[in-house]
């Protein structure tokens, strides 16, 4: 791994994942507090605040890195505040992983949260004709799981998946997230009782499609310097890549909330797809491939959209990911265990939270202290997410 | 007062409704310069970034394509979506345009379940009623499936 462009990750917190409906920075801060105990540091050594944005709770959640520096008392640290769609959370690491690495600061904290409505994501409020993901609920009806439903239903066409194969994913997870005092869903489900919960969007059924919830996750970085003269009493895990790519254009794949898609008549469709270009860019930083990677933490929106990440993060060849789900690859136990903590399937999604929360499992899995769900000798770990409108997300670690 | 209702699109320039011997279209847009197609029509720079253009006409898309994937919507969308009461589930479809190279969503005419479809087929686009309020029919875009004997209040009348 190129040591130039590696940061140390001193502590990970979480406050659980639930639906409480309580103030964002509330959970948030628990975060903080909690990856800063971690790390075995306080507010006072932050120097930087790296805050991923929540657009649903009013100005607050559009300045959180101002918000959180109030929130733990003002020292003058210097914030950035991002809103990426789902992305947010790997987009604020960056920030803060930028800073490191710029030697601007040498102790940096990373902190999303949420609280979410009841029921389908809508668009944020007003009469908005000029913004695609108003006009998509307006003129389509089309929700978040309507897109989750046409890359499933795709999936189904293209390779053979059955819907049992999508249920074995949520089974898969269930079982992953029993152990994991953060998860809001800690119940073991079978393949039965997935495909007797009500449909939502054909083929998807309602246990299939992640739920929204309140959480807080955060991180504290450092650079490696800072690192080697600070013992935080645990195994040092380290960011060595963090991939924020766009697509290529033209993306031929439907994306939410687009109506369309690019069109591929001038140079027919890009060489690489926008999923799979996401973590090929993290590998590349990193100087490593998919066959390096012990477990991956994977944006399960759906539990179809999981066997996709399969694909995309370069487990295995296109079409292939249901075998690898039937002969267990990707459960604890298998070759490279997928959502160890659960993924979204019991987490539900804290949006801003969410791919910091992802990189907080693979530092607990890299330091060998995820109980009850510990993948065996775990060295390095990949995250992948995808944000509204075109944000890549996927942060690679190791130990 | 008629009982006719005013007929306006729900959202502007997006779709020609059609009348007479003119069937609807979507409208997007062409580049001057590259060829590429936008829905919907762009008017800012061109998508493609080896092409410098900011200047396209409006062209009126494929009005037959074939379905990339479909599903349908069983739980009534959020507003800004105006759903009908009793609310009925509809399906949507994202269909492939050969001369445009892309794929565009819309809703499957009434009366369509998804045990109805299959990735591939034909559908031709038809224009149809999105709500109603204050004594005027919205308008919008549909598919509807070349193979299928569906009566919908189309632009046929």
């Amino acid at each position: 791994m190129p040591e130039e462009t590696r940061v140390a990750v001193l502590g990970a917190g979480m406050h659980e994942w639930g639906k409480w409906g309580r103030p964002f920075v509330e959970y948030g801060l628990a975060a903080a507090r909690d990856a800063m105990d971690d790390a075995g540091l306080g507010w006072r050594d932050v120097q930087f605040l790296s805050g991923a944005d929540t657009i649903r709770n009013g100005y607050p959640g559009f300045v959180s890195g101002a918000t959180f520096a109030q929130a733990l008392g003002w020292t003058g640290a210097r914030v950035s505040s991002v809103y990426a769609a789902c992305a947010s959370g790997a987009v604020a690491i960056a920030n803060a992983r930028a800073q490191i690495l710029a030697g601007l600061c040498d102790v940096a904290l990373v902190v999303g949260a949420d609280t979410t409505p009841k029921g389908f994501f809508a668009p944020v409020g007003g009469d908005r004709k000029d913004d695609p993901d108003w006009l998509r609920f307006h003129l389509l009806g089309a929700t978040n799981p309507t897109y989750f439903a046409l890359y499933a239903r795709r999936r189904m066409d293209r390779f053979g998946a059955t819907e049992e194969d999508f249920a074995q994913v949520k089974v898969k997870n269930a079982r992953h997230g029993l152990a994991n005092p953060k998860a809001r869903y800690r119940k073991d489900v079978t393949v039965e009782e997935v495909l007797a919960s009500p449909m939502v969007a054909d083929p998807l059924r309602l246990l299939e499609i992640c739920a929204t919830s309140d959480g807080g996750a955060a991180l504290v970085l450092s650079s490696m310097e800072f690192a080697r003269r600070h013992d935080g009493g645990s195994p040092l895990v380290t960011i060595d890549a963090v991939s924020t790519v766009t697509p290529a254009f033209p993306n031929t794949v439907i994306e939410m909330p687009n109506f369309a898609t690019d069109s591929a008549v001038v140079s027919g469709a890009a060489a690489v797809g926008f999923r799979p270009s996401i973590t090929a860019a993290a590998y590349a930083e990193a100087g490593i491939g998919p066959d390096d990677v012990d477990l991956a933490e994977v944006y399960d929106l759906s539990s179809a959209l999981e066997l996709d990440w399969y694909e995309d993060i370069g487990l295995c060849g296109e079409g292939e990911a249901e075998k690898l789900l039937r002969d267990g690859v990707t459960a604890l136990g298998g070759r490279v265990p997928v959502n160890p903590s659960g993924g979204l399937s019991c987490f539900g999604e804290a949006i801003p939270a969410q791919a910091i929360a992802q990189v907080c499992e693979c530092v607990w899995q890299l330091r060998d202290s995820a109980d009850g769900r510990q993948v065996e000798g775990a060295r390095v770990a990949v995250t992948a997410n995808q944000g509204l409108f075109g944000h890549g997300s996927s942060v690679l670690l190791s130990r | 007062m008629g009982a006719e209702a005013i007929r306006v699109p729900a959202v502007e320039g997006w779709f020609t409704t059609g009348d007479g011997a003119q069937a609807p279209a979507l409208l997007g847009s062409r580049c001057d310069e590259c060829g590429t197609f936008a829905f919907p029509a762009e008017s800012g720079y061109c998508r493609n970034p080896d092409c410098e253009s900011s200047s396209f006409e409006t062209v009126e898309l494929s009005r037959r394509g074939r379905i990339w994937s479909y599903t349908d919507a069983r739980y009534q969308p959020p507003p800004p979506y105006v759903a009908a009461d009793p609310y009925e589930p509809f399906c949507i479809a994202a269909v492939e345009l050969d001369a445009e190279k892309l794929v565009v969503m819309g809703q499957i005419v009434d009366g369509v379940s998804v045990d109805d479809l299959s990735v591939g087929d034909e559908v031709e686009l038809v224009v149809d009623t999105l709500y109603h309020e204050d004594g005027t029919d919205y308008l919008v875009w549909k598919w509807r499936p070349v193979n299928r004997l569906v009566v919908t209040p189309g632009w046929e009348g």
